[in-house]
């Protein structure tokens, strides 16, 4: 196994070694330290809203469930029996009443993960069974944080809080959560799954990727541009060319767009005006939002249009639509890409609707945008098998050192977002491995 | 003139090969300009609006999927996916007046370069007589699997 250096070495700051991508062994070392010391998001609070509702996720790549347990807490679990190993809930969601109960011996626990019976239990007497850490019942996480209905959770029993970790980046949740009128977010139907035959991190780097658009999607966006002028322009312009024809705008736009870093790996597109600027206004939503907050601040959260969020390791949000992105590893070159909705609680349902098209134009596996994106990730996963170069470059707009302790705002076509996650990535994989 | 059945049920397999042998534009021209073509993403889904589905396309994007697919700078479809229908003899549930209603039992595949998937749907047609001519008012496909998680679906199922 590579040791702390060897792993800081894999990232030189213009460049990152394609093992990172490629490696089984780097992946392996990702699952037992950066995803044990990171928080990572498990889902929202809306997908668990009465007592016993469960969903089941991972995190990284450990199988966990999330529950609402009688005292009206989200917890989170290892979801796995005790006894022999069999996975507690195997469907998506569900809700179990007071207690899980392992369909294959009949232990039973409480939602808070307690064991609470095991059948012929005086099988178990004289034989040194309450000493096991399999009496205790089901393993919850090492700790879990309800951030305004997004749940995150860390698997390592110490380590960075949670304040500490996500620092002002969570403004952009806050910015999500804000703009329901009633503060409040709840999940909208089951998200779609993307199967990616490349590692997460493509994915994640490609959240902040501001000079592939107009390339990587000229056959969608190009093309629905000039469709729209053949037909003469026509407006209200189709939904098509609200969502999609943003993706073609000129290299200045993403430029001007802006990007900022924070500590820890966070960063986002889109600091000063992005592609979801200009969407149209829908009836009777500012009022409803300025009911709440007086027109000023409904106009400040509003004016805040910030593209995606990335907040490190694997999600992406995106406040102005109400979209969640989980990007889920499942090996070295295998990725699911969860991509979920919310409805702003208060708000017309116009919003949700649009939300709703966003997520199946651009998220599906049946997106012409998906496709190209997804094309170009299994190229890079197979080009990067190449012996001919061993080195990625992530150098643009490099100039000199950087610190990523400190919050930073740059030019939108900037490459610091990748250097700052990888960055966390050295930081957050070695802090638990032994110096050497 | 009244439409047979046996004209409505040719006009499914038509489409059906039209789509198999790539005469998109054609296809295209079988719709009516107000119609919408859905995938939900879930099983009985019954709204396409408030949550996501797969596909709900109208004509504009509908026409931009086809005119993409012989685009020059198509990278996904560098080289182009193939597909196939296998159908099995479409139900006509509803035949009243110039609206039909069909249901189609369809296995779908997909191909390109070494990967090959397939697909089984159910292809419900809502189908409108203008002008003597069969044309689709709305098409929805129902995959059986619909909540699995899957890599590019490029073509038309
Ligand atoms: S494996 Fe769960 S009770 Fe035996
Ligand atoms: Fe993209």
């Amino acid at each position: 196994m590579r040791t702390a250096s060897q792993i800081a070495a894999l990232f030189t700051g213009p460049q990152v070694h394609r093992d990172v991508y490629t490696c089984p062994e780097i992946y392996k070392l990702e699952m037992q330290h950066l995803f044990a010391n990171t928080w990572v998001f498990v889902g929202h609070e809306s997908q668990t809203p009465k007592k016993g509702d469960y969903f089941t996720t991972q995190i990284g790549d450990q199988p966990v469930i999330q529950v609402r347990h009688s005292d009206d807490e989200i917890y989170v679990l290892y979801n796995r029996c005790p006894h022999k190993g069999t996975k507690i809930a195997i469907d998506r969601e569900g809700n179990t009443g007071k207690f899980f109960r392992c369909p294959y011996h009949a232990w039973s626990f409480k939602t808070n993960g307690c064991l609470l019976a095991i059948p012929l239990k005086k099988g178990y007497e004289n034989t040194g069974f309450e000493e096991t850490e399999n009496a205790k019942g089901m393993t919850p996480v090492g700790a879990v944080r309800n951030y305004r209905g997004f749940v995150f959770a860390r698997l390592a029993a110490e380590g960075i809080g949670f304040e500490d970790y996500f620092g002002d980046s969570i403004s952009s949740i806050d910015n999500m959560v804000d703009r329901s009128p009633e503060g409040r977010l709840e999940i909208a139907g089951p998200p779609l799954r993307y199967m990616h035959k490349c590692n997460w991190k493509m994915l994640v780097e490609n959240q902040t990727d501001t000079c592939h658009p107009m390339v990587a999607h000229e056959s969608s966006a190009g093309t629905a541009v000039n469709i729209w002028k053949e037909m003469g322009n026509p407006e209200p312009r189709p939904p098509a060319m609200e969502i999609i024809a943003p993706f073609m705008s000129p290299y200045e736009f993403f430029e001007n767009m802006g990007i900022r870093t924070w500590p820890n790996g966070h960063g986002h597109t889109g600091v000063h005006h992005s592609i979801h600027s200009d969407y149209s206004a829908i009836p009777g939503y500012f009022e409803a939002l300025s009911a709440t907050h007086g027109k000023d601040r409904a106009k400040e959260i509003l004016d805040e249009n910030r593209h995606n969020t990335v907040y490190f390791p694997n999600i992406m949000i995106k406040g102005p639509i109400q979209q969640l992105r989980n990007f889920i590893p499942l090996g070295p070159d295998k990725t699911l890409v969860e991509s979920y909705i919310y409805r702003l609680v208060g708000a017309p349902d116009e919003l949700l609707a649009r939300t709703a098209m966003y997520n199946r134009m651009i998220n599906a596996p049946t997106s012409m945008v998906g496709h190209d994106d997804l094309e170009m990730y299994e190229r890079a996963q197979e080009g990067l098998m190449s012996n001919g170069m061993e080195w990625v470059n992530i150098q643009r707009l490099k100039t000199g050192d950087e610190d990523f302790t400190e919050e930073a705002v740059e030019n939108g076509t900037t490459e610091r977002q990748m250097r700052n996650q990888f960055d966390a990535w050295v930081k957050f994989m070695t802090a638990t491995m032994e110096k050497a | 003139m009244a439409i047979s059945r046996e004209e409505v049920i040719d006009f499914i397999y038509d489409e059906a090969r039209m789509l198999d042998e790539g005469r998109f534009s054609e296809w295209l021209s079988l719709w009516l300009e107000d119609g919408h073509y859905w995938m939900p993403l879930d099983y009985k889904q019954t709204d396409p609006h408030l949550v996501t589905s797969l596909l709900y396309e109208d004509i504009f994007m509908l026409r931009l999927r086809v005119e993409r697919l012989n685009g020059a700078r198509t990278f996904s479809q560098k080289p182009k996916s193939r597909c196939h229908h296998v159908i099995q003899r479409p139900f006509i549930d509803e035949m009243e007046g110039d609206r039909i209603v069909t249901n189609t039992s369809m296995h779908y595949v997909e191909t390109r370069l070494d990967e090959q998937f397939l697909l089984a749907l159910t292809a419900t047609h809502e189908l409108k007589v203008v002008d003597g001519a069969i044309r689709i008012a709305n098409k929805r496909v129902d995959i059986l699997n619909c909540d699995a998680a899957f890599g590019n679906i490029q073509l038309l199922p």
